[in-house]
């Protein structure tokens, strides 16, 4: 087990170099520092003085991959990627260009994003799994058939709505909760309140509907013919054979997920003004941050694969027959 | 005045062009037409395909272009949809209307006759009231009419002679496809769209946006972008995955291991951020070539393509990832094994015997993705690196709306016209993959 993490964790390496060489690409070499420069002092009126000065304080007038001034090692450590690109991997996310920290931000930005994320993701696992045994149990009826009407229905509405209509009815109109805004204690709760019920109700009709084709694709194996003819009841069948033989897709789409919840939700937390990672990304782009997206992009792609050693090792806890 | 094509009305014509290409070949096979065939005989089906085929039709005559050289020495390009809704395009109001309003919606100061200045709702300038009654009957008779004539040169065609017999099959439901559902539909659709569109002439029907555009045409226009973009991404997406996933599963091998390694280091990738990160370099990029575009139209056209290009290179991995797999599976089959004892070259063994082995996992991730993109979309233009601002969009639509509806009182129909316009579009759309998931994968075939 400890073996095949660390070998896993050396296979990620390839992986996030490679996520660097794109970001690193998308970045410096598409648009040279002399575009951002030029794009963030303003388009007309710099002169060349101006460029190299910009690039200088940001470190950007340094060669891409090799440098030619320099001889030994200097050569290659003294490039834009190696000081860009490569000082992301010991988490040293450097100054945005606004010159904030953005290793602070993001530590002191994850707490309010998870506060959302979190429970949404938990309430809308419990929530689709259960309605989704539900409509299991009563398959083919009316109830089933109109429950997946209902699910392509919320399916078919942008997440963009939902959050407009729970904005204008619950705060607007009978003001149950504030409109936006955050509070790190339990008096923040009514803040968390609407975006979480948005959160968890936007994904209900993809959810109910792949929990439902999951269990759906047990009901007709074999054992569960085996349990009902011992005489089991529908419903221990359901809890004590079908969820267990489900768990496995289930864990394939679920726990890959979870470390991305440090990444928050951009549009949610931008419309609710919650103060997280996902609108510090949102707020980044539109003030056309390079250093603070490129951070996220690496963040994000680290616990992408954070997310898929954890599935793997999550098979063998619920799943016997799986060793690593 | 002279056709004009934009980057991607070419595009979408070779789409156009692929897809009849595509779909002659695929009828061709008894097989496969059996499935088609099977895939419409569900009411459900047939229904959101008249639908599609509705929102496709107003993006392909929003997809034909004309450069009009005006006296005063403009050259605006306008399409065919620009020229019908001409009477909406070039007039606009000074501010905001309700739906079928005479009257501006907020009150304004004006001063009166004798020298007071007093506060009064505006009349409209472009409506002409009292045209409620006559307007709704002369357009529904013409949407009727227009229904009519095509529903019956439709039946005239399947009747194959027997119009007598067709004529009561259809009625009572009895044909092997459900045509009375479809030409239900296609009445339906007809009725509303011919019905707006007469009443268009002498009311907004949809109400004014805040520098008093019209909202209906404002909709209109953005079907073109949502379809274009729910369809020309796969167009960049599918070669692609194609091409790199039948050659990792048929070459194995470094091939397949650098395949691999490509697909999954930019699939973990956040795909926002990426995106995002795409189009921030797009932006700079075309910031600085000016010289790329000649007008608004082209600008925000190439911008268009460049999102459908940054959408397809980031969203291929997928698929890429499930042909790979099947790709595996099938090379290892007794008629690829015969192929090769026969001496067929590689790319022919993948052209011939494996490409085709593959259609149906392709078309089941057209059709996924085509409702998933148009939202998209518009999630994409709130975050900011969507399509160009000056563009017609839903996603544009609900950005610039979002913040009416915290006005007193509440300015919703921009939201609620664009809500309308793509949940019909994205709920027909996957009522259709479902159905072309159920029949076609063949998981699903005991």
């Amino acid at each position: 087990m400890l073996a095949y993490i660390i070998k896993r964790i050396f296979y990620a390496i390839p992986i996030l170099i490679g996520v660097n060489l794109i970001t690193f690409m998308l970045f410096f070499m598409v648009n040279t520092p002399d575009d951002m420069a030029r794009a963030q002092l303003g388009a007309k009126q710099t002169t060349p003085a101006m460029i190299a000065a910009w690039k200088a304080e940001k470190g950007y007038d340094k060669p891409l991959f090799y440098n030619a001034e320099t001889s030994g090692i200097e050569s290659v450590t003294d490039t834009l990627f190696v000081n860009e690109s490569l000082k992301l991997f010991l988490f040293d996310f450097g100054l945005s260009d606004a010159n904030r920290n953005i290793a602070e931000d993001i530590k002191a930005r994850m707490g309010p994003s998870l506060a959302i994320a979190l429970p949404t993701f938990l309430i809308a696992l419990v929530t689709n799994i259960s309605l989704a045994l539900l409509l299991v149990l009563f398959r083919g009826s009316v109830l089933d058939m109109s429950a997946m009407v209902v699910a392509v229905m919320i399916m078919s509405v942008s997440g963009l709505f939902y959050i407009i209509a729970g904005q204008v009815l619950f705060s607007k109109l009978w003001h149950w909760v504030p409109i936006s805004g955050y509070e790190s204690d339990w008096a923040g709760m009514k803040f968390v309140l609407l975006p979480v019920a948005i959160g968890v109700f936007a994904g209900l009709g993809s959810g109910v509907r792949w929990y439902r084709s999951i269990f759906l694709e047990q009901i007709n194996q074999d054992y569960v013919r085996t349990a009902r003819a011992k005489g089991l009841s529908e419903i221990a069948v359901l809890f004590r054979h079908v969820l267990p033989n489900g768990m496995l897709p289930i864990l394939t789409g679920v726990v890959v997920i979870i470390p991305s919840l440090f990444m928050g939700s951009l549009i949610m937390e931008s419309f609710f003004g919650i103060p997280g990672l996902g609108s510090y990304t949102i707020d980044a782009i539109n003030a056309q941050d390079f250093a603070i997206v490129k951070a996220m992009v690496f963040l994000g792609s680290v616990l992408y694969i954070v997310g898929l050693i954890l599935t793997d090792i999550s098979y063998t806890l619920f799943d016997p027959r799986v060793t690593l | 005045m002279s056709l004009f094509f934009l980057w991607t009305d070419i595009l979408v014509w070779a789409l156009v062009a692929v897809a009849v290409a595509g779909g002659g070949m695929l009828l061709r096979s008894p097989v496969s037409r059996q499935k088609w065939v099977t895939i419409f005989r569900s009411k459900i089906a047939m229904a959101s395909s008249i639908v599609l085929i509705f929102y496709l039709a107003f993006a392909l005559l929003d997809s034909v272009h004309f450069k009009v050289e005006k006296p005063d020495g403009g050259a605006p390009i306008v399409s065919l949809l620009d020229m019908a809704m001409a009477h909406q395009k070039d007039f606009s109001e000074r501010t905001y209307s309700a739906p079928f309003a005479t009257h501006e919606y907020t009150k304004s100061i004006i001063v009166d006759a004798k020298g007071e200045s007093i506060q009064r709702y505006l009349p409209l300038k472009y409506v002409s009231s009292g045209q409620m009654l006559s307007g709704s009957l002369t357009g529904l008779l013409a949407g009727a009419l227009i229904a009519f004539l095509f529903i019956g040169m439709h039946l005239l065609w399947r009747a194959k002679g027997n119009v007598g017999v067709h004529f009561n099959a259809v009625v009572r439901g009895r044909t092997q496809l459900p045509w009375r559902t479809a030409y239900g539909v296609f009445a339906l659709m007809t009725l509303l769209i011919v019905w707006l569109y007469v009443m268009s002439f002498s009311y907004h029907v949809l109400g004014t946006d805040k520098v008093g555009g019209d909202v209906f045409y404002a909709a209109l226009k953005s079907i073109r972008t949502g379809v274009l973009i729910g369809t020309l991404t796969t167009l960049v997406t599918l070669p692609l995955a194609i091409f790199l996933g039948v050659s990792a599963g048929y070459f194995r091998g470094w091939v397949d291991d650098l395949i691999q390694y490509l697909y999954t280091t930019l699939s973990s990738i956040p795909g926002v951020l990426l995106i995002a990160a795409g189009v921030l370099m797009m932006q700079v990029m075309m910031d600085n070539h000016p010289e790329w575009f000649a007008s608004t139209i082209e600008r925000s056209d190439l911008r268009l393509l460049f999102l459908i290009v940054i959408l397809g290179v980031t969203s291929w991995t997928g698929l890429c990832r499930m042909l790979r797999a099947e790709t595996l599976r099938i090379a290892k089959m007794d008629f690829v094994t015969a192929a090769k004892a026969f001496g067929v070259s590689k790319w022919r063994i993948m052209a011939r015997h494996i490409v085709p082995n593959l259609t149906h996992i392709i078309l089941i991730s057209i059709v996924l993705d085509f409702s998933g993109l148009v939202l998209a979309e518009a999630v994409l233009s709130y975050v900011g690196v969507g399509v160009d601002p000056t563009m017609y969009s839903w996603g544009n639509m609900i950005n610039q709306a979002r913040l009416e509806m915290a006005r007193e009182p509440m300015v919703w129909w921009s939201l609620f016209a664009s809500f309308i316009f793509m949940f019909i579009l994205v709920l027909a759309a996957n009522l259709f993959s479902d159905r072309v998931q159920q029949v076609l994968d063949p998981r699903n075939a005991t």
